[in-house]
């Protein structure tokens, strides 16, 4: 007798992509791989702040305008504020069950984006113009 | 029998009022509460970049701002708030991945996310103090 599919899905189910999921695991895997992405991109940045918790505006300028550091610091922004996203969006789902919910996660959402823009903006313009 | 006593008698399950706190569950709940407190933190760098972006008379303001008494506890929340989120986020990835089911695993996976965030924020701590002194 054929091992048993290590999955639920059908073959045919697998074969035309059909199923009770379909995109609906496209969040999920997104919360996943940004999480990933943030173990080293976080411990980068907490290891930057142990090393510049003394330095005045000028120092801290010419660090963040290496191009390492540069790449890095956007690259935390965007899964920081992707996860952050993610996450929050689950949490209001969660306890938000008022009329206040889609204006809640629209709110959330955007001011994710906005962060996010923002922060990566900040950091262009100490590495351009700093 | 009115429509209003059949729910009141209906029982409710798991009732958390009542509910004895275990490890996992309050791991769990500390995992989301975490989460929203490094939603905060992460705010606070956007801020601060902007700070450091506007010039180093705002990038002063906010250093000063960080090194008061309620700036320094606030960052101390949440250096521990990241580095638990951190580690528990490293087991739910465990989990995800298909290990660590068994009743004892977990039980051992979340005494060490505890004792890896609480030592890891103060190896940080004392790292960051001995690069100022």
């Amino acid at each position: 007798m054929a091992t048993p599919p290590k999955t639920t899905r059908s073959s045919l189910g697998r074969a035309i992509w059909l199923g009770s999921a379909k995109e609906g695991v496209a969040d999920w895997w997104r919360e996943r791989i940004t999480a990933v992405a943030l173990i080293p991109l976080t411990l980068w940045f907490v290891a930057a702040i142990i090393a510049h918790s003394s330095s005045d505006h000028a120092a801290f300028v010419a660090w963040l305008k290496a191009p390492f550091a540069t790449l890095m610091m956007v690259l935390l922004l965007i899964a920081l504020f992707y996860h952050t996203a993610l996450g929050l969006q689950v949490v209001i789902e969660d306890y938000v069950h008022s009329a206040l919910k889609i204006p809640a996660l629209v709110a959330m959402r955007l001011g994710c984006l906005t962060c996010a823009t923002a922060g990566i903006l900040a950091t262009m313009r100490i590495a351009f113009t700093g | 029998m009115s429509n209003s006593s059949v729910q009141r008698n209906r029982p409710q399950s798991p009732n958390i009022q009542i509910y004895r706190p275990q490890l996992t569950s309050v791991l769990s709940i500390a995992n989301r509460i975490s989460g929203v407190a490094v939603s905060f933190a992460a705010l606070g760098l956007v801020a601060w970049l902007i700070a450091a972006a506007a010039g180093p008379r705002s990038y002063a303001a906010v250093q000063n701002t960080l090194s008061s008494a309620i700036g320094q506890v606030v960052l101390f929340a949440m250096t521990f708030a990241f580095f638990f989120h951190l580690c528990a986020g490293i087991r739910h990835l465990a989990w995800d991945a298909g290990y660590g089911f068994e009743l004892r695993t977990i039980y051992a996976s979340g005494w060490l996310v505890v004792v890896a965030s609480v030592l890891l924020t103060v190896v940080t701590w004392v790292a960051a103090l001995l690069m100022r002194a």
